[in-house]
């Protein structure tokens, strides 16, 4: 019978907490890059430019086509490189996060673009008509009337996208970062109790998304009463 | 102010609109009538616009509508547009709804934009209802804000697209009362509508339209005395005797 043996949690948990800003950090600018390039993408998608409708159309489709784990490969690989002759960085410097971000940040806006076209095609025809009736140009339709309705209506959706987000973060081991899954593994390899290292992680990322999914739950209930 | 000269429109094989000429001058009142499908409603959005047309003219106070030289956003501004659906926008107050294409458009800043949409919001009898927002209002109330917004704009004319079509029957007579209250005060105005009882009170013509074309323009005591085509007979038939 396996003996579980808890007792290298407790030293760990300031590594482990380091790990768990940088899965944080990295949720975080992805979610907001996300947000803003997808908004972009997806009012390219929809718009009546066909180069545009078009290069919006491949690069999500592109994303969407390809696993994530294979992205963040390919831009671990990539990006470095490109970035160290962009800024002229000594060869070497440690850019393992800022490639992940920047990897996380593309593939997760192919996501929310659709999510945010979905908002957008949400809105009534007629309140275009009726900001164009106005006067109004396109610019001012989308960010004071379109824009703010759509993403109303999308918030439940587009925090549910966050929080798969964050367990997806758990994929940057592929490039040896200390990420909260990443630290949690180095800790347990290192005492010979990787299964409670990777059972102790799992209950964290369950308590943290459980926690959080039943607050967007609530919120679309107050919100969304239907 | 409003010539319409051969406009035809079609999507696809379907023709919308086949040749319809018309004109509307200044301070001129037209109720624009008939079936549905008639293409009454898509007339009336090509004035603005709002509906591509492929082939004829249409000139809004001197200017071309169709032209792709012409600044559409400009001359949208100052001709006033009321929806079927009131299109107001939900997520803002109704002051703010009577004041942002006021301050974003014109360039007003927002204490002259709240003041005049709050006087226009007066004269609809809706002042209290400033704070409000959109949804807690009826439909006929919204119907009346919408106008007040387009009216906050200072519009060389007013268009109306079947304003009282999506409201509770108790309601149609609040927005008419608006409507011929603004033609009495000399307002150019284009109305889609089936109320009769508003066209006989303030129509100068009436025009009257199936499958796409223009059937009757008429002065309205000729249209409603004695509708020269049989189509139009028929129509007022049915809309006058129930």
């Amino acid at each position: 019978m396996y003996e579980f043996d808890w007792s290298s949690i407790p030293g760990a948990l300031p590594f482990l907490w380091d790990g768990m800003k940088i899965s944080l950090e990295i949720t975080l600018l992805s979610v907001v890059v996300g947000i803003v390039w997808g908004t972009l993408l997806a009012m390219m998608r929809l718009s009546s430019i066909k180069p545009l409708s078009l290069f919006a159309a491949g690069y999500v489709n592109l994303f969407r086509a390809v696993p994530l784990v294979m992205v963040l490969l390919w831009f671990f690989l990539i990006v470095p490189k490109f970035i160290e002759q962009l800024f002229n960085l000594p060869p070497g410097t440690d850019l393992r996060l800022t490639s992940a971000m920047i990897g996380f940040a593309l593939f997760e806006s192919a996501y929310y673009s659709e999510i945010i076209r979905a908002g957008i095609q949400s809105v009534p025809k007629g309140q275009m008509a009726a900001c164009q009736a106005l006067g109004m140009n396109y610019t001012q339709s989308m960010r004071l009337v379109i824009l703010p309705q759509a993403f109303r209506n999308m918030i439940p959706l587009l925090l549910t996208q966050a929080i798969i987000l964050f367990q997806d973060t758990s994929l940057v081991y592929v490039s040896a970062l200390a990420d909260f899954f990443g630290a949690a593994y180095k800790v347990g390899d290192r005492d010979g109790r990787l299964v409670e290292m990777l059972l102790f992680a799992g209950a964290v990322y369950f308590v943290l998304c459980f926690a959080a999914s039943t607050l967007v739950k609530r919120l679309q209930k107050k919100y969304h009463p239907a | 102010m409003i010539q319409i000269s051969n406009v035809s429109k079609s999507y696809g094989t379907f023709d919308v609109l086949k040749d319809c000429s018309t004109t509307v001058s200044k301070g001129e009142v037209i109720v624009v009538c008939g079936p549905s499908g008639s293409g009454k409603s898509t007339l009336i959005k090509c004035v603005n616009g709002l509906e591509p047309f492929q082939s004829g003219e249409i000139i809004v106070n001197g200017i071309s509508v169709g032209d792709p030289k012409t600044n559409l956003s400009k001359l949208r501004a100052r001709v006033g547009m009321v929806f079927q659906n009131f299109e107001l926008f939900p997520h803002m107050s109704i002051t703010d709804n009577l004041a942002i294409a006021q301050m974003k458009v014109l360039g007003r800043s927002r204490d002259e934009a709240v003041d005049k949409g709050l006087k226009l919001l007066d004269r609809v009898g809706l002042k209290a209802h400033a704070h409000k927002f959109p949804g807690q209002l009826s439909g006929g109330q919204q119907q009346r804000v919408a106008i007040a917004r387009a009216l906050a704009m200072d519009p060389i004319c007013m268009l109306f697209d079947e304003p009282t079509s999506a409201l509770d029957p108790e309601m149609v007579n609040e927005v008419l009362d608006v409507m011929t209250e603004l033609a009495q005060e000399g307002m150019t105005m284009m109305c889609v509508t089936h109320e009769m009882g508003f066209a006989r009170r303030v129509a100068n013509r009436v025009i009257f339209m199936d499958h796409g074309r223009i059937v009757e323009d008429d002065a309205k005591e000729a249209f409603f005395a004695n509708p020269r085509s049989e189509r139009a007979q028929q129509f007022l038939a049915k809309i006058l005797h129930h």
